[in-house]
């Protein structure tokens, strides 16, 4: 490019006529602007669709790292709402499995008749680990707790006529008809196991676990 | 008809090694107290001739190419911007296949860190800190127009060859333009070649003229 000499260039940035104009800034005002995808070049010269698939993963300018494609961000607006969709499904059914965990089933004990008047049965419930016992304290009346000592988890022994449960270990004392904890050791009352009876039969519904 | 684009221009043949780029980057904030320029002395022990090195730019820049951890990246006005501090891992890979030997690994701070054309001042439109300074204009920051009437000897080139790799590079450094030169710099070439001594004389006060430099002879 030949120079007027008529008309010295003025080499300063700020001078009039030049203001705004850097050497930088708008990429697309003096030099025309390659596509995105096309702006990094291999030293190999290749295009970019002969190139191993790392050099568009980490291509090294950054219009380039930033460019999102429709088609990508559709892809990834359509895999998060799976996920999210995949996730309150997996939450929902955790729910349901934990509900039904928590429900009691419903067990035959024994019979009214083969109880006699301050005798007592010991079964298991809910499951084989858990030792209950069933007093049978008047005429009508039934009383059932789980038979661990809430103190160290000895067996309770029912006493009828003193209206008590004792534990021999330590010398706990709970009551017959509440299960509550009277004297000795035990920090709890005794849980007690919610009866139906139903004719003949009796059931055991659920568990009420108690702190006082 | 738009304005022509600024570009960086060195002039080797005008350092005059006083070291004034390496103080005015010194001071720059981004990396306060560093120098990203380098001075180079071509021949210590025969000549005092000094170069000033700063970012060449690459068109496809070799220190990006060979970096493990993805941290050199380049803007898209084609400025290739320091390691990103996140990323780097100062393995100095890029340091090694630098051709015109720019990066630099700080083991203090555990990072690469090169010259990146004042991009806090460039890319808002001032000159970069060293060709601001420098007194013999052998760092030149402005279009290639305002160069060709400066220079009327010399002309830019910005292509190099650095074994089997051609380089093209945004920085453009100034060759003389009636001169042997190869259709490419060779970088490597001028690694084992020595300076030939030379005797110059300046006929300034004989038959003076307006431009007494215009007759030097070499």
């Amino acid at each position: 490019m030949e120079g007027d000499p008529e008309k010295p260039l003025d080499v300063l940035v700020n001078s009039p006529g030049r203001e705004g104009l850097t050497g930088t800034t708008p990429v697309d005002m003096y030099a025309p602007v390659r596509d995105p995808e096309q702006i990094t070049i291999a030293p190999d010269g290749r295009p970019m669709t002969q190139q191993p698939t790392w050099r568009q993963d980490f291509p090294i300018d950054w219009p380039q790292d930033h460019y999102v494609a429709r088609r990508d961000f559709a892809k990834f607006l359509v895999l998060t709402s799976a996920a999210f969709v995949i996730g309150q499904l997996w939450i929902g059914l955790q729910n349901a499995w934990r509900k039904r965990r928590g429900e009691f089933p419903l067990r035959k004990i024994a019979s009214f008749s083969a109880i006699p008047v301050g005798g007592s049965v010991v079964f298991h419930y809910p499951d084989a680990h858990a030792d209950c016992i069933l007093v049978r304290t008047s005429e009508r009346e039934l009383v059932a707790f789980s038979q661990k000592c809430t103190h160290l988890s000895c067996a309770v022994v029912p006493d009828v006529e003193k209206g008590i449960f004792r534990c021999p270990c330590h010398e706990g004392f709970f009551d017959l008809k509440t299960g509550r904890n009277i004297a000795g050791p035990p920090p709890r009352p005794l849980p007690r196991v919610i009866l139906s009876v139903r004719g003949d039969d009796i059931f055991a519904t659920g568990i009420e676990w108690r702190t006082i | 008809m738009k304005p022509e684009h600024l570009q960086f221009f060195i002039d080797p043949n005008r350092c005059i090694g006083c070291q004034a780029c390496v103080q005015a980057c010194t001071e720059c904030d981004t990396h306060r107290g560093v120098s990203m320029i380098h001075l180079e002395y071509i021949e210590r022990s025969s000549s005092v001739q000094t170069v000033p090195i700063v970012c060449m730019h690459c068109e496809q820049p070799t220190c990006a190419e060979v970096c493990p951890a993805d941290a050199i990246k380049r803007t898209a006005d084609g400025v290739v911007q320091s390691a990103r501090k996140p990323r780097c891992i100062a393995c100095g890979n890029c340091v090694k296949a630098c051709p015109f030997g720019v990066p630099e690994v700080y083991e203090d701070r555990q990072i690469m860190m090169k010259c990146d054309m004042c991009y806090d001042r460039s890319s808002v439109g001032k000159k970069p800190m060293c060709t601001t300074v420098c007194p013999s204009q052998a760092l030149f920051f402005g279009t290639r127009e305002q160069i060709a009437q400066l220079r009327p000897m010399s002309m830019p080139t910005n292509q190099f060859q650095f074994g089997n790799q051609t380089i093209t590079t945004k920085v453009s450094i100034m060759i003389p333009r009636h001169g042997a030169i190869s259709p490419l710099v060779n970088i490597l070439d001028a690694m084992d070649e020595r300076p030939t001594a030379r005797s110059v004389s300046l006929p300034v006060i004989a038959g003076a003229t307006d431009d007494p430099f215009a007759e030097v002879k070499v």
